[in-house]
């Protein structure tokens, strides 16, 4: 391999390519609609896909100690539930006592997935499956099945996602700044070394003294808490919350986190790539229907994008290793 | 007597740059168990892969009476009636014994399976074997001498002609062996050819008809067993010139770093007890399974002992222990890691104490010890992945001496890398003791202990069966101590 090649690492290489697959699609949609790159039409791009940012970096650390969380749409709905009726219940008490329930409530959520991977070692797509059934069900206990609607919910808690600064949404800024703490955070903190230790070879983390189990329980903890938010930011962005929101939506967002190069067998990813990966799935989302293909192409083309970037990073690899592979000799 | 039923000559298998097998020559006759002996490395697990068909011999020659063969594949070994039981037991627990003995080559009308057939011919053959369970139990339920009769007994269906039993009574009891000992007579003398390895000379002389001997890669020795002794067979194993590589440095012993009292961890070891100074490479020898990487588990606190106690010198009790594991791929480094966030791992406690990783400070450190052990590598940023075995071994090594042990347990430190790689680690580690700290080093190759060690401990089975100083070792004392002749 040359030298220049080398100067980039396999991992900043993965997110170039997609970077370039991304303008690539970006441009060609432009070619034909011009005004698919105008100013307004990105900031409602960004504004689309700013949750599903979110919930790709909280999903992104799960899968990188070697987890998986199927319940994360689940505790978004929860959650997003709980700060509606919250605010229904005290219309006075204003957004900031919200935004905290909701993290608060989402971290619990998460925490719960954690521990029982962590103390109980139960495999993590198990326990997220069935979480995922429970959080599910407690909304429609919370709520006896009823929807709370816009009009049960008081300005302030509508209007703090649609603020807007520089031309861009409270939405799209949050997004923006879960981004770069986590671009930061990835490349710079100890805890998220240990993660990456403990993701790409647990035996070899525990001989150097980090917990495996330890690391599963934070990133379950924090992407938890990430759902919850998002479960407000939802709840409000949409002017309704009922039980069914949200219903699948774990699947795109471990889509994205897949197509961002997060490996799905742990211990590799980057939040750049995750950005990116959303991104990608953001462009296609709102170029379909200027395109003329029914959105209903959505999950076809999710798919088929799924596949190709495994695809391209099978081929890439190395050392194979196998958690949802077969092995073979 | 009569023409070998199955010949190899001149095999030749290489693996990268490492050369498992250099001219590897083997006869096995109809009716007799040949007994293949050679120290761990020599080149017998890659032979039994090429007779099974696992590997193809880079050179040589095959004759299967008097024919020659190539064996491509697992499956055509079977066909040509080749078989392996395997240290490990390869057994499938969920199946039963039945579609274990079936496995592949089920009988089958139109891929609907033939069970009661299956049924019935599995309990024939358990039957002439006097197996103590019946074909419908599931093979999980068996214990491990049973899973070996399974594994004789899958041999069997396919018509074996050849039987390779791969150290099978390292794990059995004696009773179970004798068991094993009475199928594997009968099979002699239905016309069956064995191949016996193993470690234990007492069951060599016990079962065994003929001896090979294999020494780095090589025959060294073959022939009728009656023919010589154990001394012999010992002096054939061992007898090589042992290379000046071991550029053991003359240190003064200081006081003691480290005291192991009677220490035992139920089913691994028991009641061990030493103590190593300042200055002191103790070597612990013994064979595979002796329990010395079990020990080094517990001192370096990954496990915990049941009884007994370890004690540092007061001074060095903040420095600590530290351990170069035995497998570096799993449980050495982070393969995904670059060579630099390798050494950071267990340093980030002083390299990033606020928490807060610094890549300048992780890539100064890394180049320390990429010019001290001669890493070859592109630089700090490289993965270690890409890097050859040497170099993996040199940066898990780098990443433990970083932190500036008082005591280094170097598990297995040169397996399986080459000559150049093997000096510097050997030089690197003369050099930490000479600065005054203690090494434990772990190790089955028999010139490495001799050259290294001031000391020398030998396991057997989970216990110490021996002390010797670095005049008094030799490869002739060690082996005995460790084979319990």
């Amino acid at each position: 391999m040359s030298a220049t090649a080398r100067r980039w690492s396999e991992s900043a290489r993965r997110d170039l390519t997609l970077a370039a697959l991304a303008l690539v699609l970006f441009g060609a949609v432009t070619c034909a609609f011009p005004g698919f790159a105008a100013p307004g039409n990105l900031a409602g791009l960004l504004d689309d896909t700013a949750i599903l940012i979110m919930l790709a970096l909280g999903q992104m650390l799960v899968i990188l100690v070697r987890g998986i969380d199927l319940s994360i749409a689940a505790n978004l709905a929860l959650c997003g539930m709980l700060a509606a009726l919250f605010n229904r219940a005290l219309p006075g008490a204003g957004v900031v006592p919200v935004l905290a329930l909701s993290l608060a409530s989402g971290a619990i959520l998460g925490a719960f997935n954690g521990l029982l991977v962590w103390k109980l070692r139960l495999p993590p797509i198990v326990v997220t499956l069935g979480t995922m059934s429970i959080y599910r069900g407690a909304i429609y206990l919370l709520s006896k099945g009823a929807w709370v609607n816009e009009n049960e919910m008081t300005r302030g808690f509508l209007a703090f996602t649609r603020a807007s600064f520089l031309g861009l949404s409270t939405l799209s800024w949050l997004a923006l700044g879960f981004a770069a703490a986590f671009i930061f955070a990835l490349r710079r903190l100890r805890v998220a070394r240990d993660m990456y230790a403990a993701g790409g070879n647990p035996e070899a983390a525990a001989y150097a003294g980090i917990d495996a189990g330890r690391m599963q329980f934070i990133a379950y903890t924090i992407c938890g808490a990430i759902a919850g938010l998002c479960g407000y930011l939802w709840v409000a962005r949409f002017a309704v919350a009922y039980t069914d929101i949200a219903l699948g939506f774990e699947l795109q967002v471990i889509a994205a986190c897949l197509i961002g190069g997060v490996a799905i067998a742990g211990g590799k990813g980057s939040a750049i790539g995750v950005l990116i990966g959303c991104l990608f799935l953001g462009i296609i989302r709102s170029s379909l229907p200027l395109v003329g293909i029914s959105a209903f192409w959505q999950m076809f083309i999710n798919g088929a994008v799924i596949l190709i970037a495994v695809l391209l990073s099978a081929r890439s690899r190395v050392h194979p290793r196998s958690i949802l592979e077969t092995p073979r000799p | 007597m009569q023409a070998p039923h199955l010949t190899l000559t001149g095999i030749r298998k290489s693996f990268g740059g490492a050369r498992a097998l250099e001219c590897a020559g083997l006869e096995l006759h109809r009716g007799a168990v040949t007994a293949l002996i050679g120290e761990n490395g020599a080149g017998k697990s890659t032979l039994v892969k090429i007779l099974s068909g696992v590997h193809q011999p880079d050179e040589g020659e095959i004759l299967l009476d008097g024919k020659p063969v190539r064996i491509a594949d697992p499956v055509h070994a079977r066909r040509l009636g080749i078989a392996v039981v395997h240290q490990e037991c390869l057994v499938f627990d969920n199946l039963s014994v039945a579609e274990n003995l079936f496995v592949n080559a089920q009988p089958a009308t139109r891929g609907f399976v033939r069970a009661r057939e299956m049924r019935e011919r599995a309990s024939v053959v358990l039957r002439d074997l006097d197996a103590d369970f019946d074909a419908g139990t599931p093979a999980g339920a068996l214990s491990i001498a049973q899973k070996h009769v399974v594994q004789i007994a899958r041999a069997l269906v396919d018509q074996t002609r050849v039987l390779i039993l791969d150290e099978p009574t390292a794990s059995l009891s004696r009773r179970e062996c004798t068991e094993l000992f009475r199928i594997v007579r009968k099979l002699r003398a239905a016309g069956c050819a064995l191949l016996f390895i193993s470690h234990k000379f007492d069951e060599i002389f016990e079962i065994a008809d003929r001896y090979a001997v294999f020494r780095d890669g090589s025959s060294v020795g073959a022939g009728v067993l009656a023919d010589v002794n154990h001394d012999e067979l010992i002096r054939l194993m061992v007898g090589r010139p042992v290379a000046q590589l071991f550029p053991k440095v003359a240190t003064t012993v200081g006081s003691e770093l480290l005291r192991v009292d009677h220490l035992s961890r139920t089913g691994e070891f028991a009641d061990i007890s030493f103590s190593l100074r300042r200055g002191e490479i103790v070597g612990i020898y013994g064979l595979v399974g002796a329990g010395r990487t079990e020990l080094a588990q517990v001192l370096f606190g990954i496990n915990r002992a049941d009884a007994g106690t370890f004690t540092l010198a007061a001074d060095a009790a903040a420095a600590g222990i530290a351990l170069v594991p035995e497998d570096r791929q799993s449980q050495g480094g982070i393969l995904a890691f670059s060579v630099a966030a390798n050494i950071a791992l267990p340093n980030l406690a002083t390299l990033a104490p606020r928490g807060l990783c610094s890549h300048r400070a992780e890539a100064d450190l890394a180049r320390q010890w990429i010019d001290r052990l001669e890493i070859k590598a592109q630089g700090p940023a490289q993965t270690v992945q890409n890097l050859s075995g040497g170099n993996q071994q040199k940066v898990v090594i780098a990443k433990w001496l970083a932190r500036k042990p008082a005591v280094l347990i170097l598990d297995e430190p040169t397996k399986g890398i080459d000559v150049g790689a093997k000096a510097a680690v050997h030089a690197v580690t003369s050099e930490y003791v000479k600065a005054g700290n203690g090494v434990i080093m772990i190790s089955s190759d028999l010139p490495e202990i001799l050259g290294m060690s001031d000391r020398v401990l030998v396991m057997r089975r989970g216990r110490l069966r021996g002390e010797f100083s670095r005049a008094a070792a030799t490869s002739e004392l060690l082996l005995r101590a460790a084979s319990e002749a």
